[in-house]
């Protein structure tokens, strides 16, 4: 499967944190390299959304559809730092 | 507002946006969205853009959005696609002469008479036409996957802040 980057997952992730997510800085809780959302390893071609720390390819944030729900798995992130002053107030 | 679509036969949107849709359908459209392959007219430059096949349609608008803004930032780009016909927007390229440096190359067929590049874009390539990294560029690569890690790869080794090459990779479309 191939690797995309998180920049392709913007707009589901922008659905389901209600604001632009690519430019986050995630920290890893495998091995605390941090890198911005848009730039971690996108996995979307299988049952669900899998997006993976660049740096140790341990899991940062799995997204799944169940029964009509966004089911978010965040295990894999330790911390998140975003820009302040970047809510958005719809998906526009 | 414009949109670019690459139709690829075992698509699941593209060959009906291609095919099916006719002047006077209404589309919902949602977005844009994603702040992070973006260029404000303050990140200033020099500006390296890197293309792979269609990866030259957010460069586009990167383009557009420093004419639209009337910046001055220094711009090379280099995009490299297999063939000629295979080369979007190059018309409008070839229109930039302010500042705007562009690089072509054709890693498959090149039609007689073609003055760039005959290869693909590897690092050797990359340190004869990209920025030298001692003027601090900010890069953009985008393309498939393969193309990306390679570009990306190269401009590090060459100097360039990680920090400073942003990537956008949309998979192994294009068979390059």
């Amino acid at each position: 499967m191939d690797e995309l980057d998180g920049n392709g997952a913007a707009g589901l992730l922008q659905e389901v944190f209600g604001t632009e997510m690519t430019v986050a800085a995630a920290t890893c809780a495998s091995c605390g390299a941090v890198a911005l959302i848009g730039e971690s390893g996108l996995y979307a071609g299988g049952p669900g959304t899998v997006i993976r720390c660049r740096s140790c390819d341990g899991v940062l944030v799995v997204i799944t559809q169940v029964r009509g729900m966004h089911c978010v798995d965040l295990m894999g992130i330790r911390a998140i730092d975003m820009p302040l002053g970047n809510i958005t107030s719809s998906g526009a | 507002m414009a949109i670019t679509v690459e139709r690829l036969d075992d698509g699941e949107v593209s060959p009906y946006l291609t095919e099916d849709v006719r002047v006077g359908d209404q589309l919902e459209m949602r977005g844009p969205v994603g702040g992070y392959f973006v260029w404000e007219t303050a990140d200033g430059g020099p500006l390296l853009l890197v293309a792979g096949g269609s990866g030259i349609v957010p460069l586009r608008a990167i383009l557009r959005q420093r004419e639209h803004t009337g910046s001055d930032v220094p711009v090379r780009l280099l995009y490299s696609a297999r063939t000629l016909p295979e080369l979007i927007y190059r018309d409008e390229l070839d229109r930039h002469h302010d500042g705007v440096e562009v690089t072509y190359a054709l890693t498959r067929e090149q039609p007689a008479g073609w003055t760039g590049y005959a290869r693909r874009v590897d690092r050797a390539l990359l340190a004869e036409t990209a920025w030298p990294a001692g003027k601090n560029p900010l890069a953009f690569v985008c393309g498939p996957t393969s193309f990306v890690e390679t570009v990306a790869g190269g401009l590090v080794e060459l100097g360039y802040e990680p920090g400073r090459v942003k990537t956008e990779r949309f998979g192994g479309t294009g068979g390059r």
